[in-house]
């Protein structure tokens, strides 16, 4: 039989549905494309992260690898399907543990964990780990999810909402996450206007190249479809997230400077652009030669004409002299070098734009809305007023989705064509074209007297920062600001380069560079504990800054938390150490971070709105973007103690740039300190207007009753009028100064603390590494929301660990989630988590940010565990098993 | 472009016949290497055949249909020697990987990190091919030619994986050695059968992937093995390396998959017996 004649029948949840879709088709796509089920979402077209599993007969599949002829007659079960009441069990459980960050991956976790429960009612934590190892998570660290599969039979209650002015501190479920454990929720590929166009992009096949386009109007019309290219372009071809330096085209002209650049977009209806080939596009190739590492590159001709050396720019702190390292009584030297590391979330850049009267309308995944308006505005010739950003949800970030991809590109093709249009990158578009972390080559010499007191430290590091600008500036000048970890350091010259090359743009990475540089710091810390007879907890211990102390930047320091940390892993470390002495091949190591939060030396303000309609409602325009790690869920829990309502009164709106002011980006682990400021001085501005209002007392209570706003004070009462409504808006930007060329100066007014504690083993035949267990102590000044904070921690010790152990994207090569690898639910030790409270002087309610301090510990304390292990010094990350037995040897032969 | 779904072995055949449709199964390697979001040409879908599927015992043969699928091969119950197959057959990529993938599509993919190789190679294992001219047979060894090469001529389709009951003796195990636990393409992997007599080796059936282009059979370390002691015994390098020629790739160095493979070996070998 054929099957590719008539519509067919397909039963999906029970439900006998028409579908007209050929039967080689991916299941995944027909799915969403024909019958509108996209709970069921794409990460990779491979069978690689699991995010779009089905039940098929009731067992697990990868949708993308299942063609609709094999699903016809067969029982299917999608996200949308989960009604039974243990589905509905579990799904409350993945709400109560916080076991959704983003969401991307939450629907084929859900599939795949029914399929376990069908079985297994009480499953083991390992049963559950194994259920889910074809699932990818790049946000959880799998621990909040296993927890949530293991308890789904409990189905307890959900977490009570606490009662007004007690919100900060209470472990309330993510006020968005109900859509994402339904599978409803909006991510970039998931809405796009009827008729919209798809837009493919043309890539660069070569590092480095010269470009000419053939007849490209015969090879459009001939498929009917349409291409543009940069002549199309009607404003300035150029963007950067640095303005100054904004080096980078929408699409290349004449010359592609990295593998993937864009050259030409492709638009055209579904149906043609499902059958379109690109393999043939009249384009004549004439590579030019290439440098991809940093040494190549400060000996290429310049990529940017005005970088010679291919040096972009150098950032220097220092403070001291330096010389007197001479003088320690203990040195140590050594170098680190870090690989690209791909950023790896589930979601691919997808995004839609359509016209709305004369403003251009784009909703796609990002991480800074205002920033994308602004440069998509430049790109397109346009005012930024007819630009508008509506972000949606964003299945991960992690700071690559800080830079504008896809937003001038169909940006473009909308405004030009006037139709609304779409465009849905695949694994291989986002691999290859957008930002990675810059690889580092870093040396360090340290030196402490002959009590171990630090006395001081060089630092010299080369930053890839590839073809474009993107955020190298700001790694080059993050690194020599935070290279001393927290620790006293009188003496001290940091210096970072970030250096072009035609290798892909580094762009910003959880950390900015600071987890590279805390590797090169940490690791010789360790070194220098034992040269100078120290335990290396208490070495730490005995360097650790304390209030008062003065950072190398010359900043005095307040709240400071990091000897906390490292106190409240004493009793752990003490049992660790007799844990590894158990068995051969057994390590422990630690390692601290600190991370300063929001913008280097930068304006980084964000503006809160806050107000009561006149219908009574209480409403937060809330405009920092949440990409999974819960500032909207976060940043309303301080604004409603500020204000002395219930999380539970709040009407969120946004973030769209066309309705909310601007919080600026999602990055910097800035949201909770800068735009929670801003929420809570709004609180406060509006409880102090409602109670001039009504003339009550500081003391009185605002509730909200059913569409009145009631003032009470003891046995006062008092109905506010509400007028049109009553708002205001508050501004909040760190306060901070520039550094001056010495790197002296205040570059940011929170820092965040952490230290943690790695137990692994090694297998010491075959270099193999697991890790065991991890104890993390992270001061956040205040926690406003415990479950959102430990599901930060451990994310981020996942992505610590793959930075590691696994993670290493060689342009050209590892272009797939399955030569790139990122850690699996079965490579994840137990993690503990110990929230630090001590506030900071300025951060709000004494909160400081988290997001990218958790994972800067994890990869140089595994490092430094493997060396306590084995003795081996790995020098090259990630250590792989051949590097980790190589090192072991080269250890016996020292 | 047509997709077939025929429910006969014969209509398949003279469908091969007919043309040349691209064989379909569990589609766990024709849609990653695609990047469309349907296959292109004709396809010929051979999992609605039930004949293709399954395990049966017959003939002084074990057979197992080409579309029999990992997670079938997991639920069998299958002699201990074929306890090696079933463990690589959870370690396929993942569980959703193992409800759709194929053996006869893994053997067909001829990847030299294939995982369902070595264990076959170790119990003596044979393709069947049949077309509409008829049948043959050729030891999986002789089959898969090298890295994504095999024998299979046009109009011909891998039927069975036939295991003869000679090679059912003993036991066996399996070892994946992987940069993670799940999801992963192999650094080396090893299976092992052993037959033994009161602590003595009497026969053993070894076999190395990912070191070399096809995955091989050791057989003068087999011929070493016998009449040593299954807890004390051991394994002569020299001879292993000269059967694997290892590349560097993105997973690991040469010299490390050399070392690593005589080491998973030795480990493989002690886990055979409980």
């Amino acid at each position: 039989m054929s099957l590719d004649a008539a519509p067919s029948i397909i039963t999906v949840n029970g439900t006998a549905l028409e579908i007209r879709a050929n039967p080689g088709r991916r299941l995944s796509d027909a799915l969403r494309e024909e019958l509108g089920l996209r709970g069921t979402k794409v990460g990779c077209d491979a069978g690689d992260c699991g995010a779009c599993t089905v039940l098929l007969d009731g067992a697990p599949v990868c949708a993308c690898l299942t063609p609709v002829g094999q699903a016809l007659g067969r029982s299917l079960q999608t996200v949308e399907g989960l009604g039974a009441a243990a589905e509905l069990s579990l799904k409350r459980a993945f709400a109560r543990f916080g076991a959704a960050q983003c969401g991307i991956c939450t629907p084929g976790m859900l599939m795949s964990a029914v399929a376990l429960l069908r079985h297994v009612a009480k499953p083991t934590r390992a049963q559950a780990e194994d259920a889910i190892g074809g699932v990818l998570c790049r946000c959880t660290g799998y621990t909040k999810i296993i927890d949530a599969i293991c308890d789904a039979w409990r189905d307890a209650e959900p977490v009570a909402m606490p009662p007004a002015g007690q919100s900060i501190g209470a472990a309330i479920e993510r006020l968005d996450g109900v859509a994402k454990i339904d599978g409803t929720e909006v991510f970039g590929a998931d809405y796009w206007p009827q008729d919209a166009l798809r837009v493919v992009v043309l890539r660069s096949p070569h590092w480095h190249a010269d470009f000419e386009f053939g007849d490209v109007a015969a090879w459009a019309e001939a498929r009917a479809v349409q291409v543009f290219t940069a002549k199309d372009i009607p404003g300035k071809n150029c963007f950067g997230v640095i303005p100054p330096l904004a080096d980078q085209p929408a699409l290349a002209e004449a010359v592609a400077r990295f593998r993937g650049e864009a050259v030409a977009l492709v638009a055209g209806d579904a149906a043609v652009m499902r059958d379109l080939d690109l393999e043939g596009f009249p384009v004549v190739w004439t590579p030019r030669a290439h440098a991809l590492s940093v040494d190549e590159g400060k000996a290429a001709a310049p990529i940017h004409a005005a970088r010679p050396g291919n040096l972009l720019i150098t950032g220097r702190v220092t403070c001291g002299d330096v010389a007197a390292l001479d003088g320690a009584a203990h040195h140590v030297t050594g170098g680190v070098e870090t690989a690209y590391v791909e950023h790896a979330y589930i979601e691919p850049e997808a995004g839609a734009a359509w016209m709305d009267g004369d403003v251009l309308v784009i909703q796609a995944c990002t991480q800074a809305p205002v920033m994308d308006r602004d440069d998509t505005a430049v790109v397109l010739g346009l005012p930024s007023a007819r630009v508008r950003i509506v972000p949606s949800a964003a299945g991960g970030g992690f700071g690559s989705k800080l830079d504008v991809s896809l937003q001038p590109l169909i940006g473009l093709v909308t405004l030009l064509t006037g139709r609304p249009c779409r465009m849905v990158y695949s694994r291989r578009d986002s691999m290859v074209s957008t930002t990675k972390r810059h690889p580092g080559q870093m040396t360090a010499t340290i030196g402490c007297d002959a009590a171990g007191k630090l006395v001081g430290m060089r630092f010299d590091g080369d930053f890839n920062t590839g073809a474009y600008a993107s955020w190298g500036p700001t790694v080059a000048n993050r690194v020599p600001v935070h290279a001393s970890g927290p620790y006293l350091m009188p003496n001290y010259l940091a210096e970072a380069r970030a250096i072009h090359t035609n290798g892909p743009v580094s762009g910003a990475f959880r950390g900015f560079g600071v987890p590279q540089a805390a590797i090169c710091q940490e690791t010789l810390f360790d070194e220098l504990a034992q040269k100078a007879g120290l335990d290396r907890l208490e070495f730490r211990l005995h360097n650790a800054l304390r209030d008062g102390d003065v950072t190398p930047t010359g900043q005095a320091l307040h709240g400071v938390g990091i000897a906390d940390c490292l106190e409240a892993l004493r009793p752990h470390w003490a049992d660790a150490q007799e844990w590894a002495a158990q068995a051969d091949g057994r390590g422990i190591g630690i390692a601290s971070c600190w991370y300063g939060c929001g913008n280097t030396s930068l304006p980084n303000p964000s503006t809160i709105r806050l107000g009561i309609t006149g219908a009574g409602q209480l409403v937060l325009h809330q405009g920092a973007t949440d990409i999974g790690q819960g500032a909207n869920t976060v940043v309303t829990q301080i604004c409603a103690d500020a204000l002395g309502a219930r999380v539970s009164d709040f009407e969120l709106i946004g973030p769209d740039t066309g309705l909310t002011p601007d919080c600026g980006k999602t990055s910097a682990s800035r949201q909770t300190y800068v735009t929670g400021k801003a929420a809570e001085l709004a609180g406060l501005a509006l409880r102090a207007e409602v109670l001039r209002r009504t003339n009550m007392g500081e003391d009185a209570a605002i509730c909200f009753e059913d569409g009145a706003v009631v003032i009470r004070r003891g046995a006062q009462s008092e109905r506010l009028d509400l007028g049109d409504g009553i708002w205001v808006e508050e501004t909040y930007d760190p306060p901070t100064t520039a550094l001056d060329e010495n790197g002296q100066g205040t570059p940011y007014a929170v820092y965040g603390y952490g230290a943690q504690l790695v137990k692994l083993e090694v297998d010491l035949a075959l270099g193999k590494v697991r890790v065991d267990h991890i104890v993390a102590a992270h001061d956040v000044g205040r926690a406003i929301n415990p479950v959102l904070a430990t599901g930060q921690i451990e994310g981020g010790i996942a992505q610590g660990l793959g930075l590691a152990l696994m993670e290493e994207y060689v342009p050209g090569r590892t272009e797939n989630l399955h030569d790139y690898l990122i850690p699996t639910s079965g490579d994840m030790p137990r993690i503990d988590s110990i929230l630090i409270e001590k506030p900071d002087p300025v951060g709000p309610f004494g909160a400081k940010g988290l997001g990218e301090h958790v994972l800067i510990p994890t990869a140089p304390a595994i490092l430094n565990a493997i060396r306590h292990a084995t003795g081996a010094r790995v020098t090259r990350l990630p250590a792989l098993p051949h590097r980790v037995l190589a090192a072991m040897k080269a250890a016996r032969h020292d | 472009m047509s997709y077939h779904r025929p429910d006969a072995l014969t209509d398949a055949l003279a469908l091969l016949a007919a043309g040349s449709p691209t064989i379909l199964a569990g589609g766990t390697d024709l849609y990653p290497a695609t990047s469309a979001q349907e296959l292109r040409g004709d396809i010929l879908d051979i999992t609605g055949i039930a004949a293709l599927r399954g395990i049966t015992d017959a003939a002084g043969e074990i057979r197992i249909g080409a579309a029999t699928r990992w997670s079938d091969l997991v639920a069998a119950d299958l002699p201990d020697a074929f306890d090696a197959l079933k463990l690589s057959a959870r370690e396929v990529g993942s569980v959703q990987i193992q409800n759709a993938g194929t053996l006869g599509g893994n053997i067909c993919n001829a990847s030299p990190a294939a995982d369902g190789v070595p264990p076959l190679l170790i119990l003596d294992a044979a393709v069947e091919l049949v077309s509409a001219a008829g049948h043959r047979r050729l030891p999986l060894a002789e089959f898969i030619t090298g890295n994504r090469a095999t024998r299979l001529k046009p109009g011909e389709i891998v039927s069975a994986v036939l295991v003869p009951k000679a090679a059912t003796a003993g036991r066996s195990h399996f070892l994946k050695l992987g940069a993670r636990k799940y999801l992963v393409i192999s650094i080396a992997m090893v299976a092992a059968r052993l037959e033994e007599d009161a602590g003595v080796i009497r026969s053993a059936a070894l076999s190395i992937g990912s070191c070399s282009a096809v995955a091989v059979r050791l057989p003068a370390v087999e011929r070493a093995l016998i009449g040593q002691s299954v807890a004390d015994f051991d394994i002569p390098a020299d001879l292993v390396g000269q059967a694997l020629s290892p590349i560097d790739d993105i997973r690991a160095d040469a010299h490390y998959r050399a070392e690593a493979a005589v080491e998973l070996l030795t480990r493989t070998i002690k886990g055979v017996v409980p």
